[in-house]
């Protein structure tokens, strides 16, 4: 049906040696949520650590526990991921809602964000013959038309 | 709807009745529309008082578009507030000026534009004889531009707070203003248009540029809470560089 990859999380773990923590894309569906990441989302590799390579599949070398895989921004959201051992082996690996913004990271996703200009604003010195700017609402509206039309009627 | 208007007509002759008319209809949509005068249609809606059977036929057409321009943004487009009443405005400005300069087209006036609480509708040319040149407002320094373009017909509108200024939310995220980018002007092919899609947009944050680009015949310009500027790939076509 939908191509799934794997996401796996292979945590960092302290004392006597550390793994590399490798991110990779998984698609999630629930019944009553949307898809958080569509397959066109490129979620940025967790900076590894290598260690002194051993086999990335360390059976047995984890410590039981649930650890949380540090945030990593996705651009438009973050992604976490949450890993469960039990009996040194990795028995659950989750994916963490993004805190917010959630709909915004679809919307991107569904849109495919490209690579867009950009520049730092400047002062343009040219005379225009009008301005669009976001502007605050004035509740004096109908005084300054009632005066813009007294002096349109002279 | 609460805003200043300006209207300038090109030609040989004097147009008071002109500015009249269009003036007018502006007013008759303030008694429509503006949620701050408390005896506008749209206040009493907002007060329950009037059914919906009853809406006038602008309203009704307003609240047709609404829904479909919300069905469009996927949902960032929504005259809804947190608190439960109903706002239009970021539909009817663009809508409102889009009719205005109907009106003077139908009246046979072909060098014109109309601007509304700054959202605007070009036709023709100005008194130079050249394109309508547009400037847009820098959100940080009110009395300055950042960019001109140079229109012919198309349709122009800005969406954004100042610093301390409205706020505009995520529809999504009521409680969350949007706060990383200030300003997000679209041009289009009419003022209606740029307009609704500009709000829905500035909803969205600073992915709001993103769903302009991936409009045909729609570009924008977006400036972020730094002062950096992110455009559309084609929003150089209309641009010229005075610096």
């Amino acid at each position: 049906m939908r191509a799934q990859k794997s996401l796996f999380s292979f945590l960092l773990l302290g004392t006597f040696a550390t793994y590399a923590l490798y991110l990779q894309q998984f698609t999630q569906s629930r019944a009553n949520a949307p898809v958080i990441l569509e397959k066109n989302l490129v979620v940025p590799r967790m900076p590894t650590q290598q260690m002194p390579m051993q086999a990335p599949m360390m059976r047995g070398l984890y410590r039981d526990g649930t650890y949380l895989g540090s945030n990593a921004d996705a651009y438009y959201g973050n992604v976490q991921v949450k890993a469960v051992i039990q009996d040194g082996k990795i028995t659950d690996v989750q994916f963490l809602d993004h805190p917010k913004d959630q709909s915004n990271s679809i919307v991107v996703n569904e849109y495919a964000m490209p690579r867009l200009k950009t520049e730092a604003i400047r002062a343009q010195r040219a005379t225009v013959d009008v301005v669009s700017g976001a502007t605050a609402t004035s509740r004096a509206f109908v005084q300054s038309l009632t005066a813009a039309l007294a002096q349109a009627k002279n | 709807m609460g805003m200043p208007i300006t209207v300038e007509i090109v030609g040989p002759e004097t147009h008071d009745d002109l500015f009249a008319l269009v003036f007018n209809y502006f007013i008759s949509i303030d008694d429509q529309f503006s949620v701050y005068k408390k005896t506008s249609e749209i206040s009493k809606i907002n007060q329950g008082l009037v059914q919906e059977a009853d809406y006038s036929k602008d309203m009704k057409l307003v609240f047709a578009l609404s829904e479909e321009t919300r069905e469009l943004t996927d949902g960032y487009f929504d005259i809804h507030r947190p608190d439960g009443s109903i706002d239009p405005s970021g539909l009817v400005k663009g809508w409102s000026i889009y009719n205005a300069a109907k009106l003077l087209k139908e009246k046979g006036v072909e060098n014109f534009f109309v601007e509304a609480g700054g959202d605007i509708a070009v036709l023709g040319k100005n008194e130079r004889r050249e394109s309508w040149t547009v400037g847009i407002r820098n959100p940080f320094k009110l009395d300055e531009i950042v960019k001109v373009v140079s229109l012919k017909d198309e349709g122009i509108a800005t969406s954004g707070t100042y610093l301390r200024g409205q706020h505009i939310y995520n529809p999504f995220n009521k409680d969350q203003s949007i706060t990383d980018i200030v300003s997000l002007t679209v041009i289009g092919p009419n003022v209606y248009e740029a307009d609704r899609f500009a709000t829905a947009a500035f909803a969205m944050g600073k992915a709001g540029i993103a769903f302009i680009e991936q409009l045909t015949d729609f570009e924008g310009y977006q400036i972020d809470k730094d002062g950096i500027a992110t455009m559309t790939s084609h929003f150089e076509r209309y641009t010229k560089s005075y610096v």
